[in-house]
């Protein structure tokens, strides 16, 4: 008979008790955060969408090599001399740049997020940015480019830098045979002799 | 009301026809809004602002986009269901609850029908919408429907005693079943409330203990046959799935919810009109402008609603029982109390 009248009291004061509790709860803050209207804070280190600064860009290919699912990918042509390489010719540090960069790609969809590939790069151009909301349609769409020359104009760099190159070959060939017949002209240099004995 | 229809239209069978048009209004509008208030009072006791993207930051558009949206869904049957009894279920629960708002008193001058036995009514009533689960839980073919509406008709038949046991000590004392009877000899203040013992001389501050506790079963017993939370085995989300509304989709399942929305406002009118006064001002005749028929409307539906509000706090603050545990509620706790109460209030009167 103890324990039924217990029991009794037991239950009501515990419900009492947890509807104060609900009740109290209805006039709080409330902790909700309208997403897309509301943002939270991100933290200080975090890694997000990648930009590349390609007026900074070198063409060294270092972040492409750092890239554990290889989502960069880079072609470089080299500048002809007296050519300017982008608007000044040099990065914002003053380091001169000899290499166009046609294509500078970052596939986005293979991207793993790593920050590998923003450590080596000796110019700092390429880092992460705080934009992490750029889902598509198509996986196509995550494919960005970030190079400023067009197509034309990546042709005819390309082919002036192959004319200059087989200039420069032809060049070398040239010089290179003059430096045989020269050889050939001259006596035999002494230290292959001190070789063979 | 009555008299002055029958003076407009002269004529008996159309005023038996508009009678019940704003009770029917009334039902689905509250019905409605109560799935609304629902969510969001759920939502402001988990500190979350709830549905606040239609009609403004209260959401009051949500029930009607709502409703809306399962107009539109298809009425699946599932293969090798009982067709028939598949398709009236439905029908049939909202059916039982809705006659159930015949005799709830709203004012002086508005109720569906003022029956002599009108609690009577009610209880014989209200235990169709038993059927109606029954019905939708075998015809479905599906085991956890089955489940669910075998959990009902033992739940629902097992409180309809506590339920009748506790109202009536208020039929003893006042000693009629007509709801509108209720409301009436309940005027002249708070203090003439069947809660605090009716009226009658100083003696009868015996009787308020008694009457509070059978105030209590009633509202524990009738929150029982509305199928709510804690006592809502017949759903039981986290067990068998839904229960008997597992196979029901789009307008069927719509008839459900109202139907457990309407009966929650029923079984809270009927607490109200038999302990609380009905649609008496607390205030009496002290304040004669609050007891307007108009006004009266205004003094039921709010209290009506604040019962509705305490059953949606309670399903928001405690867990759902076990099976074993809502029998002995119902067998060991209630009805003996409840026998209690009778024989006290019973004693009294004959002294």
């Amino acid at each position: 008979m103890k324990v039924y009248f217990k029991n009794i009291y037991q239950a009501i004061s515990s419900i009492l008790i947890g509807m104060s509790i609900t009740f109290r709860h209805m006039f709080q803050k409330k902790v909700t955060i309208m997403y897309p209207e509301q943002k939270l804070q991100l933290p200080e280190r975090e890694r997000n969408r990648l930009f590349v600064n390609i007026d900074d860009c070198i063409g060294c290919d270092q972040c492409a090599k750092a890239c554990p699912v290889s989502c960069i990918d880079i072609e470089t042509i080299k500048a002809v001399p007296g050519d300017i390489v982008g608007k000044t010719g040099t990065t914002s540090q003053g380091k001169k740049k000899a290499l166009f960069v046609p294509k500078f790609t970052i596939d986005l969809a293979k991207c793993c997020y790593c920050q590998l590939c923003v450590f080596p790069c000796p110019t700092e151009c390429i880092y992460m940015t705080d934009v992490f909301e750029f889902s598509t349609f198509k996986r196509t769409d995550l494919l960005y480019e970030f190079t400023d020359m067009t197509p034309e104009q990546a042709i005819e760099k390309r082919k002036k830098a192959d004319e200059y190159a087989i200039e420069q070959a032809k060049k070398k060939e040239l010089a290179a045979k003059e430096a045989a017949e020269k050889k050939a002209a001259a006596p035999k240099p002494d230290n292959n002799q001190k070789k063979e004995s | 009301m009555d008299k002055f229809l029958l003076d407009i239209f002269g004529n008996e069978l159309i005023k038996d026809l508009i009678i019940p048009i704003p009770l029917f209004a009334f039902v689905i509008v509250f019905a409605l809004y109560a799935v609304l208030a629902e969510r969001k009072i759920s939502a402001f006791m988990q500190n979350r602002p709830g549905p606040n993207r239609v009609g403004g930051r209260t959401g009051i558009l949500q029930p009607i986009v709502d409703a809306l949206k399962l107009l539109q869904k298809e009425m699946v049957l599932p293969d090798r269901a009982d067709k028939w009894l598949y398709w009236i279920a439905p029908f049939v629960v909202f059916l039982g609850t809705l006659m159930g708002f015949a005799i709830i008193p709203f004012s002086s001058i508005y109720v569906g029908v003022d029956l002599n036995i009108g609690l009577f009514y009610f209880f014989a009533v209200t235990s169709i919408s038993i059927m109606g689960m029954l019905m939708g839980g075998w015809s479905s073919n599906n085991k956890y429907s089955l489940y669910g509406s075998m959990r009902s008709v033992a739940q629902i038949v097992s409180y309809e005693i506590p339920t009748a046991l506790a109202a009536l000590n208020v039929v003893m004392i006042a000693g009629t079943l007509s709801m509108q009877k209720f409301s009436e000899m309940q005027a002249g203040g708070i203090q003439n409330w069947f809660i605090l013992g009716g009226p009658g001389g100083l003696s009868k501050v015996i009787l308020i203990p008694f009457l509070v506790t059978a105030a209590l079963i009633l509202f524990i017993s009738t929150l029982a046959e509305a199928n709510r939370t804690p006592f809502d085995l017949v759903e039981a989300d986290s067990e068998i799935v839904a229960g008997v509304h597992l196979e029901y989709a789009g307008m069927q399942m719509v008839m459900f919810l109202f139907a457990e929305y309407a009966q929650m406002f029923a079984v809270s009118g009927v607490l109200v009109t038999l302990f609380l006064g009905g649609w008496q001002s607390p205030f009496g005749e002290a304040v004669p402008f609050l007891n307007t028929p108009w006004m009266q409307f205004v003094w039921f539906i709010g209290k009506g609603l604040f019962f509705v509000f305490v059953m949606i706090w309670l399903r928001w603050t405690l867990p759902r029982l076990r099976v074993d545990q809502l029998m002995g509620l119902c067998w060991k706790y209630l009805i003996p109390i409840a026998m209690v109460c009778i024989f006290a209030v019973g004693l009294y009167l004959v002294l």
